[in-house]
């Protein structure tokens, strides 16, 4: 086949789309009381874009104030309700539900060759939980806002703030269900609804890191449930568990939410690697470089996430000693993340590479992830995190994780199986823009912030002193650039809908069994089970069997 | 609306104002050149490898062989390095928490949005923190309310101030000069108004300042008058514990356990006597919560914290 051919879409058709889950019912009621998961897929994808356009607005809003020393727009209540509602959305409500709720959801059973998860209703209630969660948070965003960062420190949050505390945790409260479900429905899946001959070694990167994440999912999330309830009851009734005015301890509460939140990270980013390891063999058109390494690395992740949690706590009074083993801790779970951006880097060599838009994410999501992950060292390494915590340097830091590893990661999944999920491709000139006009608005968006950081401006500060004002004008004028990037993709997503062209069985020519069933597929997903015989990945033998 | 940019003041990198600041920035420079060489090593890689296989010239191949040394490469030399900066950072980590036992005390209360400073000669101030270069110095923190945090980029060093307890950082300052302080801990609505100025001040100047107190009277001074106010000696020396020689002693307690007797457990026993009690005593302390303010409570600690010097016996009784 000839490569070009791949890229160019084919001829236009009209000829109407063959029986699908698309079509199977145009009605409201056979969307909102589906079981069948990729139906659900598409209602998470529409929940969390909505919600990711709610925090990016927040985002764009306070960048903007920040353009003067001593804020343009808002008054301080507002500005740190801003950035608290920007925080809250983007981390629960877009980047915890963001691969695994949508692409998970929708390519989990396909990849093993299932027609659903293990348990359809119980998916359809995780959207429903999902939903009342996220709309209850908005609720507290409009009705009052609420003003303690997404971190919800203690005793700030259960005594002095007057904001709408209690509904906004109520709303993460709820929406973590939703998680623990989801991981559950994964688990039982991948255990128990493989396709004949889909051997664990023989499953794709993408469901070895949603294991890993489900499993974060499951053993994480009740305990941000809980710590949640002990805030409420604090707030709400005055027993003394937190605040030391009333006998708690101020410290306890930073051990459990973190004992969740660092976790969470890696409910971030662990999919992302996922989707990496899948685009990136499929345009190098070779078998991943070390294939085990990149999947038990995942494990490896998700085990080691749940004793780090301390690194976060460095200056908060937390014992000297304590904070020496959590950092050697920290220093070991890069590991896992640099063994898989080395294998990456490796499966690039020799390989027959084009760089379609999927290709052009998955790329930068390594170079930015790497960036992300090097400055991590920072704020592991003790002495320097003395200096840099608190500050913008780990707010760079963690969006470099967050955004330029978790965001990259998803638009560069929504690119490369919007061709399996519609059955139609998106204008790859314009794909191909927007993925460079994202990477290029990021990048002036966080790295000034570094230099910031290392200056010592601290983080969730409305005014700051004016030698900050060039580095400050430079960020906002890269989050501009960064949400028109957003907003192309959208367009042109929507667009392609129905003027896309048609895509195919298999569009990119890749494998995996996601890619052996109709575009887009089947309510059934497949006509029969399928069987598996062949290693994962078997691009050279699919090359191999064209060149015949 | 003012849109002028500051251009004049931009600046790269920091000032470096104290002992430890030195310190801070050769490891952040070792790491800036491991980040440096790894982030040029993958995009390097990336962007040549993409170049030199690109499809039109370079067509799909068979598999080909993973060696195990690769992995191993890969795996051992960013453990190695990591271990490296690992113990790099421990180390200064560890230098910022042992303070030498020169150090001039200085009590800081946060408080929202304000610090305040009292210095051992009585001097106190609002949101400014003077001191001499060249003199060791740690500030004793605590917080009337929320959780604080007390940073001065210049020096490097940060650390939380929390409500109901002490924490502590100590530093030297190199230059003299002002330079910055944030709280670094969101603390609410003015979270970012809870600033001030370090006046960093040759020694003679320093000197010069204190001497300009309005009260006249030292943190010492203070503390005695407290504590006869409150009789403190009608039962230290007899029923309870003296105080003499107590400060910086390893106490045991009634429950078996053994607590060195620093500024956090001269607090706590005087808010809180049940919660650790001396063996050999019964526990007849009244709390003094409610009594004393954050800045008479340190004066108090400062006067026993002067008793050191007396190393009078300990009374042996026995219940």
């Amino acid at each position: 086949m000839n490569a070009s051919a791949q890229i160019l879409p084919a001829a236009a058709d009209s000829r109407p789309m063959p029986p699908s889950y698309l079509n199977d019912g145009y009605s409201v009621r056979s969307w909102l009381l589906t079981r069948d998961h990729k139906r659900i897929a598409i209602l998470y994808m529409i929940s969390i874009t909505l919600f990711f356009f709610i925090g990016g607005a927040a985002a764009v809003l306070f960048r903007v104030h920040l353009l003067t020393p001593r804020g343009a727009l808002f008054h301080p209540e507002t500005y740190n309700k801003l950035f608290t509602i920007h925080g809250v959305i983007m981390v629960f409500f877009f980047l915890v539900p963001s691969i695994p709720a949508v692409m998970g959801n929708f390519l989990v059973p396909l990849m093993i060759g299932a027609k659903d998860l293990a348990f359809p209703r119980l998916n359809l209630a995780s959207w429903y939980i999902y939903m009342a969660g996220g709309i209850l948070t908005a609720y507290a965003a409009i009705a009052g806002g609420i003003d303690t960062g997404w971190t919800f420190y203690t005793p700030y949050s259960t005594m002095f703030s007057n904001t709408n505390v209690i509904a906004a945790a109520a709303g993460v409260f709820i929406a973590g269900f939703s998680s623990i479900l989801t991981g559950l429905n994964f688990i039982v899946a991948i255990h128990k609804m493989r396709a004949p001959g889909l051997t664990w070694f023989r499953l794709p990167l993408f469901i070895w890191s949603m294991y890993a994440t489900s499993v974060i999912m499951v053993l994480g999330t009740p305990v941000l449930a809980m710590t949640l309830t002990l805030l409420a009851i604090e707030r709400i009734f005055r027993i003394g568990i937190f605040d030391p005015a009333l006998g708690g301890d101020p410290l306890l509460f930073q051990h459990l939410f973190w004992f969740y939140s660092h976790p969470a990270v890696y409910i971030m980013i662990l999919p992302s690697m996922g989707v990496v390891s899948e685009i990136i063999p499929c345009f190098a058109r070779k078998r991943p470089f070390g294939y085990k390494f990149i999947a038990l690395a995942s494990v490896g992740i998700a085990m080691l996430s749940f004793l780090v949690w301390g690194h976060h706590m460095f200056v908060s009074g937390q014992s000297m000693y304590g904070g020496i083993v959590f950092s050697f801790l920290s220093f070991l779970v890069a590991i896992p993340s640099a063994i898989k951006v080395f294998n990456w880097t490796a499966t690039l060599h020799k390989g027959s590479i084009s760089l379609s838009t999927p290709m052009l994410y998955a790329l930068g999501f390594i170079g930015l992830f790497t960036l992300g992950g090097l400055t991590g060292l920072f704020l592991a390494a003790l002495g320097v995190n003395i200096h840099v915590t608190g500050t913008y340097f780990i707010v760079a830091h963690f969006h470099y994780i967050m955004v330029g590893g978790a965001v990259m990661g998803y638009l560069g999944a929504i690119h490369f199986w919007w061709p399996k999920m519609t059955g139609r491709i998106y204008p790859e000139f314009w794909g191909r823009i927007s993925a460079a006009i994202i990477f290029i608005g990021f990048n002036l968006t966080f790295f000034p912030q570094f230099i910031l950081g290392y200056l010592g401006m601290p983080r969730r500060y409305y005014a700051y002193p004016p030698e900050f004002q060039v580095l400050n004008v430079m960020s906002t004028a890269g989050a501009s650039i960064l949400g028109l990037g957003y907003l192309l993709p959208l367009i042109y997503l929507l667009w392609s809908l129905k003027y896309g062209t048609r895509a195919g069985t298999n569009y990119w020519h890749a494998t995996g069994l996601e890619w052996t069933t109709q575009s887009p597929p089947e309510t059934e997903n497949f006509e029969a089970t399928p069987e598996v015989v062949l290693e994962p990945y078997a691009y050279e033998h699919m090359e191999a069997a064209d060149a015949n | 609306m003012e849109l002028t940019l500051a251009a004049w003041h931009f600046q790269l990198f920091p000032d470096q104002a104290s002992t430890f600041a030195a310190r801070v920035d050769a490891l952040f420079f070792f790491l800036m050149g491991i980040t440096a060489f790894f982030s040029i090593l993958i995009a390097g890689l990336i962007v040549f490898f993409s170049f030199k296989y690109r499809r039109s010239v370079s067509p799909a191949t068979k598999p080909r062989s993973e060696p195990m040394w690769l992995e191993l490469t890969w795996t051992l030399i960013p453990l190695c390095i990591s271990m490296v900066i690992f113990v790099w950072g421990a180390s200064v980590f560890a230098s910022a928490h042992y303070p030498p036992a020169d150090a001039m005390d200085i009590y800081v209360v946060g408080k929202q949005w304000m610090w305040k400073a009292q210095h051992p000669q009585g001097r106190r101030e609002i949101n400014e923190l003077h001191i001499p270069t060249g003199r060791p110095i740690r500030l004793i923190m605590t917080s009337q309310d929320v959780i604080h945090d007390f940073y001065i980029p210049a020096f490097r060093v940060k650390q939380d101030v929390l409500p109901g307890r002490y924490t502590s950082e100590w530093f030297e300052a190199t230059e003299p000069g002002e330079y910055h302080l944030f709280c670094a801990q969101y603390c609410g609505t003015s979270h970012a108004d809870m600033i001030g100025t370090v006046v960093v001040m040759e020694p003679s100047k320093y000197a010069a300042w204190l001497a300009g107190s309005p009260t006249g009277q030292s943190m010492l001074e203070s503390g005695e008058a407290l504590y006869r106010q409150f009789g403190c000696n009608a039962c230290h020396g007899t029923k309870a514990p003296t105080l003499a020689g107590l400060f910086d002693s390893i106490r045991k307690l009634e429950n078996g356990q053994t607590v060195r007797a620093d500024e956090s457990y001269l607090r706590e026993s005087i808010l809180a006597p049940r919660a650790k009690v001396a063996v050999g005593y019964q526990t007849i302390m009244p709390t003094y919560k409610g009594q004393l303010n954050e800045e008479q409570l340190a004066q108090i600690i400062e006067y026993i914290k002067s008793l050191r010097a007396f190393h009078l016996p300990e009374p042996e009784k026995k219940p």
